[in-house]
């Protein structure tokens, strides 16, 4: 049986493989939404302009300073962390005791203030930038690019390298405890509001991460992360804040049931994950990993 | 102080009906349009405390509502208008029905997604006309030709008259029972819940009307400039309207009303910026949000009322 609902059996892995890569950064994504969520109490919408300036980081220290694709793995998400850092010092923390909903405005203003600035200086058309793994494997079934391949297997640890940090560390712990009790944390002597600002430049970091790996694959461009963003909100309704794999599931299951909606009906696959969306509220309006508060 | 206020009002007035004779009146419709869209949204967040970001898809879908009925199947204005609304109505209660589910910051990112799925749905589908949108929507004389609208001021009182049915629509839903049971939610929902109200029902009904008010003017939008396009639907649309009522005020009447001009005006003399334009807008955002929250109406109230105080 070489063809599923009469489609070649290539095509077919090739969307899925596809549709696992969007799903691995979605994963990278609502993670570091829901880490922030879980401290601040802010949905970053910042989180796609920070995606989109770790791409940016590296492909400007490729063409400037000519630093390789693997250096910029480390620096970029360094560099775009602590500009993360800056902005919770000097902006976020002054609104922590206001409604939710002056962090999502503030970090929308945000968002659209560094992807103008960005698309000012280099407009909106995108800049390529060159795969680091050259060449591919054939699978007999699929031809599987080998950056590709690097891709799913680094978003999947970094996943797991992430829930690991925050469910398995002493940091994490407290990071777990200041986000239940910050009050009762800062008793026993532990500096809550660092704790805050490392947690968002984490968070921010672990964009622009996702950001760097996704600069071989998509164009290096201003607005890459604007569309992005919206997607992954859809994933963080549909998955619920509430688990660190959760997230890491939902975004990866999200990305297959795309790639896999784009092989059987291609027109529906940019809106399958909003109606994914609506049958979960219909059915379990917390998410499929949250609990109702 | 009462005769302060009908002064004011009447001041208004005044204005609103010579202002075509000073002010360019094109300006002044895309400007209405604006308005009773974000007087729509601000009802929503103002006193169901539910904050939409998703709006543009009822502003948007009006529009083409209404070119479709206009355009395409060549019905009069009136029908285009109504249309407008009623397609408005539905899509708030398919979406609203879900995104009521949720609270607070879920309730924007649902709504958010659903306008996002909308916006996709329109470049594709073949009744918007995709990326080109639906362009040369004729301007044809409303009520079987009593009201001619081909003149720009002429139809500027058309709209003047849309935009103040739309305004004294929403102070009566607000000064109503009904708008005060919608208070009495967002103030404190299990304590109107446990009072006998569905807030449900009431939050789904707000969310409705609101839909309905952003359909009525993206529908008057595209009656005045004779285009519907994708900008209307996408998310920067529903970002805009949130910018007029913060700028405005939030949960203030006149609020919304002044935002949606400053914003209309702002992007007309800034227009030769380009990208800028967004730039500027963010950083309105970031500056409001960090030190005006009130917003200008909000702020120039208590500026009025402290100087009364002092006087």
């Amino acid at each position: 049986m070489l063809d599923i609902f009469s489609i070649p059996l290539p095509a077919l892995f090739g969307q899925l493989l596809l549709g696992l890569i969007n799903g691995a950064f979605y994963a990278m994504l609502s993670l570091g939404l829901a880490v922030i969520f879980g401290m601040l109490n802010v949905i970053n919408f910042t989180h796609g302009a920070q995606y989109m300036l770790g791409a940016f980081a590296a492909w400007l220290l490729l063409t400037n300073l000519s630093i390789p694709f693997w250096a910029s793995l480390v620096l970029a998400p360094l560099i775009v962390g602590l500009f993360g850092v800056v902005i919770e010092r000097l902006l976020l923390k002054r609104i922590y005791h206001l409604d939710h909903l002056y962090g999502f405005l503030l970090t929308f203003g945000l968002a659209l203030v560094i992807e103008g600035l960005f698309q000012w200086k280099w407009g909106s058309s995108g800049a390529p930038y060159p795969a680091p793994i050259p060449g591919g494997y054939n699978l007999g079934f699929m031809f599987m690019p080998a950056y590709r391949g690097f891709v799913v297997v680094a978003a999947l640890v970094i996943c797991l390298a992430t829930w690991y940090g925050i469910e398995r560390t002493r940091l994490g712990a407290y990071l777990r405890a200041a986000t239940e009790n910050p009050t009762l944390v800062r008793a026993f002597g532990i500096n809550v509001p660092r704790l805050i600002t490392l947690t968002y430049g984490l968070g921010v970091a672990l964009a622009a991460l996702a950001g760097v790996l996704a600069a071989p694959i998509q164009q290096v461009s201003a607005l890459m992360g604007t569309n992005l963003v919206l997607v992954v909100f859809a994933v963080v309704v549909i998955g619920g804040m509430g688990s660190i794999m959760g997230s890491i599931v939902t975004g990866f299951g999200l990305g297959l049931i795309e790639g896999f909606t784009k092989v059987i009906y291609p027109p529906a696959s940019n809106t399958v994950i909003f109606v994914v969306m609506a049958l979960v509220l219909m059915v379990k309006p917390a998410g499929l990993f949250g609990q109702t508060k | 102080m009462n005769n302060q206020r009908y002064m004011f009002a009447a001041g208004l007035i005044v204005l609103a009906l010579i202002g075509p004779f000073v002010v360019y009146p094109v300006f002044l419709m895309t400007a209405l349009c604006f308005a009773l869209f974000a007087c729509a949204f601000n009802l929503l967040l103002g006193y169901a405390g539910l904050m939409s970001f998703g709006h543009a898809m009822f502003f948007g879908m009006g529009g083409y509502f209404f070119g479709y009925v206009v355009k395409t199947a060549g019905l009069p204005p009136e029908v285009g208008l109504l249309a407008g609304v009623a397609g408005a109505a539905l899509l708030g209660l398919a979406t609203g029905v879900l995104a009521i589910r949720r609270q607070g910051i879920y309730f924007a990112m649902i709504t958010l997604a659903f306008a996002q799925m909308v916006y996709f749905i329109c470049v594709q589908a073949p009744f918007t006309g995709g990326e080109d949108g639906l362009q040369g929507i004729p301007r044809r004389a409303l009520l079987g030709g009593l009201i001619p609208i081909e003149n720009d001021r002429a139809l500027y009182y058309v709209v003047l008259a849309i935009f103040l049915f739309g305004f004294a629509a929403i102070n009566r839903f607000i000064h109503s029972p009904f708008g005060q049971v919608l208070k009495a939610i967002r103030d404190n929902e299990q304590r109107a819940v446990s009072l006998g109200y569905e807030a449900d029902r009431y939050k789904l009904l707000a969310f409705v009307l609101s839909a309905s008010l952003a359909g009525l003017a993206g529908a008057t939008k595209a009656m005045v400039l004779q285009f519907a396009t994708l900008t209307d639907v996408s998310a920067g649309m529903s970002g805009e309207v949130v910018l007029m009522a913060l700028v405005g005020g939030l949960g203030t009447v006149l609020g919304p009303v002044l935002g949606a001009f400053v914003i209309v005006a702002m992007q007309n003399y800034l227009a030769s910026f380009g990208e800028f334009v967004l730039v500027i807008q963010g950083a309105i955002f970031v500056v409001i949000v960090m030190a005006f929250r009130k917003g200008l109406v909000g702020e120039i109230g208590d500026w009025w009322r402290a100087r009364q105080k002092a006087g």
